[in-house]
Formats: C-alpha cells, structure tokens, sequence
C-alpha cells in the first residue's frame, strides 16, 4: 500500500515537473486582449490598501472597455492576493504569468513589491506600482510609481511641517523592522536639519514588539514634544491613538499615506484620530469633475469613499493606458517586447490623473507630482490648511 | 516620573507573560513537554471572547466563559489527539515538532476562519484606570485585573497542586511517571487534567492579553507565547510562582531597556539577560535542581 502510495506520488511530482514547460516557449505569449494582472493584500492588515487598488484598477478598466478599449482593444483583468507578505507575493506573480498576464499593477506594499520585482526585471515584464514606495523597487528599469518615494514622503513631511511651522518640537515613533517606515524616517530626519524644528524624541518599535507603546509616548510627552511624526502603517497608529488617550497626552499626529485606511478600520473608535494629519496625493472631496466622478462611481460600487490607494490605482490604469497609446504596442507583442516599448515611452508622456495633474516620469521610474496634506474631520479627510 | 510609567509599563507587559507562563510551565512541569501550540490556545480563546462578545453582543462574562471551557475542550483533545500517541516515543523531539505542527494548525484555521487582518479587541474590563498624581501617573484597569488575576491563579494553583489528591498525583507525575504509574496513579488522566487547566490558563491569557492590547489577528499569540516561554525558563520552569516572577521581570527588563538602552535591542537585552542568568543559575531563577538518586 506504502508502495502503491509512493509511486503515485513520484508519479504526480514527475508531471510537474513538465507543466512549466508548457509556455516558456512562446518567450512573452502573445495574446488578443490585454492582459493586465494586479497583486495586493486583499486580506490581511493591509487589506485596506490592496481592496481600494482592487476596486481602482476595476473601475479604470471597465471605463476604458466601455469607451472602446486601448487602440480598439479590450482590457482582461486579474488581481491576486499577497496577504503583504513576500513570499505569497512570489506565488501571485507565478499565478498571474501562467494566466497570461502583459502587464504587471503591483505590487500595492513595499516589502511584497520588493520581492516581486526580482522576477519582473528578470522576464523583462512592465511593472507598474501604484503604491509602492520605497526607492529599492525603481532599482529595476522596468518599474514604475504611481505614488510618491519613500524619501520624497520624508522630504516633504518635514517641509511641509516646517513651512506651515505646526510645530517646534517633534517626536517620531517609526517601525525599525519596516523597509516603508524606516525609509520616509531617515530622509525626514536628514531634512529636518534644514527646518525649522527640532526633534526631541527619536523612538521605535519593531515587528515583534508592537503591541506596548507606553514607553514611545512617555518619551514624547517628557520631551514636550507637540507633534507626533508617525511614517507607519494605519494598523499600529490605531494602538498608538488609543494608548496616548489612554495617557491623556494630545499632541498633533502627523502621517504619511500609510496613515490612510486608519477610518476604515474594523471596530477602531475613530473618534481618536479627530485631528490627525496626513501627507496624501488625493482628496475625495475635491471639486474638480474627474474627482467626484470617479467618488461616485466607486461609492456607487464599493459602498464607501475611496482612499488615495483607489485613486492610485485608478491612474495606474490611464498611465498604462497613455504608454500603450505612446508606444503602439500590441498584445500580440508578448510581454518582454511590450516591456521594451514602454519603458521608451514612460519618460515622454504626462497623465492627468485623479492623485495630481501633469504626472511625468523620468526614466528611472520616480513620479513627479506635489504632495497634499489632509486632516480628519468629524471622520473624513478634509483639505489641511 | 517617567521611571515609575516605565515601571508600570512594564508590570502590564509583564504580568501578561506571566499568565502565559504559568500556563506554558505547569505542563513542561507535569507533562514534561514544551508545548508551543500554547501560544496559539491563547490566541484561539481571544477569539472566542471577539465572535462572542464584539460580533454577537453577548455579555463579557459569558463570552469568557465560553472561551475557558472551549479552550478547556480544546487542550485535552490536542493532548488526547496529537500528544498522547507519541509520548512513549523514542525521541522526545517527537512531541515538540508536533506541538509546533498544531501551532501551525491552529494559526492557519484561523486564518481561514478569521482572515489575516488585526482587528480590533473592545476590552471586557470595565474597571476605570487608576490615576495617581495628578494624572501623571496611570494604572489600566486591564494592568490591575491582570496582575490581580495572575496573583489568584497562582495561589489557586499551588493550593491545588499541594492539598487535592489530584494535585498530588500531577506531583508525582511530574517526578517520576513510571513510579507513579506504579503506584496506581492514572498517569493519562492526570496529563489530560494538566492540559485541561493549561489551556483553561491560556483562555484567561488571551483574553486578557487582547483586552491589555487591544487588537486580535491570528498571529496575536505567537511572539507573546515565546517571551512567556523565555519567562518560564526564567523563573524556572516547572515552578509556578517561577512563572509569576519571570514573567513580571521580562516585561520589566523590555519597557526598561527601551527606555533607557534602545527601543531596537530591547529584544536582545531580554534574552542577554536570560543567557546570564542561566549561566548563574541554570535552572531559573525558582527552579530545584532535582537530585537522581541512584
């Protein structure tokens, strides 16, 4: 019976070996549709970000189909989970390019994307990510950001700070452990230099011990400090709300995008984050038409506002679109040549988008766009002035 | 000031391993077995209180309840399941790599049951926090029924341990289970009743380790079990107020060495400091040093 067991076992691991080779043949399958795969965490604690690109790119894509398609052809779409994890995030890619895929949307988070990025460099497949913002992912020439770099969040926070002079004393709190968090805090802190301010608590926490922010905060609140720097994850500035008012200690919180999704939380009183202030690209209240049509079609939808995750992955789409139209490329051309084509065209074209008007590239794949900042109030994010 | 806020910290972070410790040693104590799917128990009966109590609405009391006699339920069906058929292995590794696999199990149903997301834990204590000077200084309500929690536990347990005759017979397990068995004690039984107040132990962790910090995923009882694990080796494993001191001490050690060392190393000062003392004291701060008489 052991026996019988095995053989079918070396039976079944021996035809697996052969179901890879089915494809790589073709060198890029060419196809008739485009292809557009899209990876992000759909579950886990950056869930928030990887629904809202989910949703993004799906409204993008069924207007372009509508109108017509890209040059006259239609758009196939299919986005994989990586729970914001590297290794899952390999798994996705493998998924989507056995499906077909032309053209890569992704990764949503940082430390997935940089796992991902590897295998895309290395078929010469377009990647390109509405939300992954270290420098590390751009290494590679065919990548592309949606969204600000990391340094560039870290620059402008504290410019933006010390511009609007909120405050003399800073605190930081940033995740040690996080590529994202420790990124934006190294150029904030070189920056900071330049400004006006001074930073008077300098405290960290790491993956595996996120749970107690007691000391971070007491540290703060004995420096005096009246901001709060916090270049992390929404999930963490839950706990970290909820502890300072515990503590009775109010300064202002200051974010960067990671902040976004905090209002969405399952179950957080958001209450706590009355005040906080974020650096983010989009506003949901804006009044410009291009906006509040895509706030309306997405609540239509989705039953909720969209964040500016939603809205990056909504121009990702118009990005890919612009290149395409730029480049002349074709599904048919498979995806190492698709590649090569938009890469050329990246640097020569502007998009308009929902996150900032007059979006360029230069060829390293950094966006040029200014940074907005937003405060909550009564629970929505509002214009900060 | 700040030095008694670190202190205070500290006693609410530790006093949280150490109800995972007392838990993580009376089995090693009894069992002698690691069981590193204590953690996970841990996390299991957090959410337990979550479905019952935040997304059902049912009193905190009872969803607790429930929570203990399912955890209860649970540890003795994975003692009866996985670690009862493998106890007279030859290799006592045996058992600790399938105390890890139902770590894994546990997490991944979970996982499929709960999503990986965190979500947020209401707190089931309603005691308002103690502010002491001015309101400089703040003692949670959780911190107080924790530390208070953990003294009860531990009393309770020694009481048990030294005047029940069931508590006897886990004595006389724990030294020697063949004697034991020889003397008409019923040495499964007396394990599964291990596990049964073991994991009735983690219950009460898990609760109030999600009610102290409150937010739940299905990771929440992982890096908590290993610190409560390194406490119990601390204090001596196998001792229960050894439990009680190790754990209270590592949450000491971490908020103070944050405070004043680094926030980055305050991990590695923790087990810098366990590795000193073990080369003091090798069998923990409590532990006996038990003679084999030939």
């Amino acid at each position: 019976m052991k026996k019988l067991l095995s053989i079918v076992l070396v039976a079944v691991l021996s035809l697996t070996l052969f179901v890879g080779c089915g494809d790589s043949s073709a060198n890029g399958n060419a196809s008739t549709t485009w292809k557009i795969g899209g990876i992000g965490p759909i579950t886990g604690d950056a869930s928030v970000y990887g629904i809202a690109v989910k949703n993004g790119i799906q409204i993008a894509i069924d207007e372009i189909n509508e109108a017509g398609g890209i040059n006259g052809v239609q758009i196939e779409y299919n986005f994989q989970d990586d729970e914001h994890n590297g290794e899952k995030a390999v798994n996705a890619y493998n998924t989507l390019k056995d499906w077909g895929m032309n053209i890569l949307i992704g990764n949503v988070t940082t430390t997935p994307c940089l796992a991902v990025v590897p295998l895309t460099a290395e078929d010469n497949m377009f990647q390109l990510t509405p939300s992954g913002s270290s420098t590390e992912i751009i290494k590679s020439d065919n990548v592309f950001q949606v969204c600000f770099t990391d340094p560039n969040q870290g620059v402008g926070s504290a410019q933006y700070i010390g511009a609007n002079a909120l405050a003399q004393k800073i605190a930081v709190i940033y995740n040690s452990s996080d590529v994202y968090s420790s990124g934006i805090y190294e150029k904030f802190k070189e920056e900071a230099a330049n400004q006006p301010f001074e930073i008077v608590a300098e405290t960290s926490f790491t993956d595996d011990s996120k749970s107690d922010f007691t000391v971070q905060l007491q540290q703060a609140k004995d420096a005096g400090a009246e901001l709060v720097f916090l270049p992390i994850y929404y999930q963490e500035a839950s706990m970290i709300l909820t502890q300072a008012e515990a503590m009775d200690f109010h300064p202002l919180f200051f974010g960067c995008d990671g902040l976004d999704g905090l209002l969405t939380l399952q179950g957080f009183d958001t209450s706590l984050a009355e005040g906080v202030v974020l650096l983010t690209p989009f506003v949901a209240d804006a009044e410009d038409e291009r906006t509040q049509a895509f706030v309306s079609t997405y609540m239509e939808k989705y039953g909720e506002v969209p964040n500016q995750f939603a809205a990056d992955a909504y121009d990702a789409v118009y990005i890919i679109k612009a290149a395409i139209e730029a480049s002349g490329a074709t599904p048919e051309d498979g995806y190492s040549a698709i590649c090569d084509k938009l890469v050329a065209a990246m640097p020569t074209i502007t998009v308009d988008g929902l996150t900032g008007d007059g979006m360029t590239w230069i060829a390293t794949g950094e966006v040029s766009k200014d940074p907005k900042a937003m405060v909550i109030e009564n629970g929505v994010y509002t214009n900060f002035q | 000031m700040s030095f008694i806020t670190y202190v205070i910290s500290g006693i609410s972070l530790g006093s949280v391993y150490a109800i995972i410790a007392l838990g993580y040693s009376m089995v090693y104590g009894i069992a002698k077995m690691l069981n590193f799917a204590h953690g996970d128990v841990i996390m299991v009966g957090g959410f337990v209180v979550y479905s019952l109590t935040n997304s059902m609405g049912m009193p905190p009391l009872v969803s607790v309840i429930c929570s203990i006699i399912f955890c209860t339920v649970l540890g003795v069906a994975i003692e009866r399941i996985a670690y009862r058929p493998l106890r007279n292995a030859a290799s006592s590794l045996a058992v600790l790599i399938t105390a890890i696999g139902v770590s894994y199990f546990l997490q991944n149903i979970a996982l499929i049951i709960y999503g990986s997301s965190s979500k947020v834990f209401s707190s089931v204590v309603s005691i308002p926090p103690l502010k002491l000077a001015g309101g400089a200084l703040f003692i949670s309500g959780e911190t107080i029924v924790t530390v208070l929690a953990c003294i009860v536990i531990m009393v309770g347990l020694t009481l048990f341990i030294n005047k029940t005759k069931a508590g006897q017979a886990m004595l006389a397990v724990s030294e020697d289970r063949g004697a034991a068995a020889l003397m008409g004690v019923n040495v499964n039984g007396t394990i599964a009743l291990t596990f049964a107040i073991g994991s009735a132990l983690a219950a009460v962790a898990g609760v109030l380790l999600c009610s102290a910090y409150p937010s739940i995923s299905p990771y929440t009882g992982a890096m908590p079990g290993i610190k409560a694990f390194v406490a119990a080796v601390f204090g001596g494993i196998g001792s229960i107020p050894g439990a009680l001191i190790g754990g209270i001490l590592l949450g000491l050690i971490e908020a103070l060495g944050k405070a004043y060392i680094s926030f980055q190393l305050s991990d590695a000062i923790v087990f810098a400091v366990l590795i000193v003392v073990l080369l003091v004291k090798p069998t923990g701060i409590l532990g006996k040093q038990i003679q084999e008489k030939v």
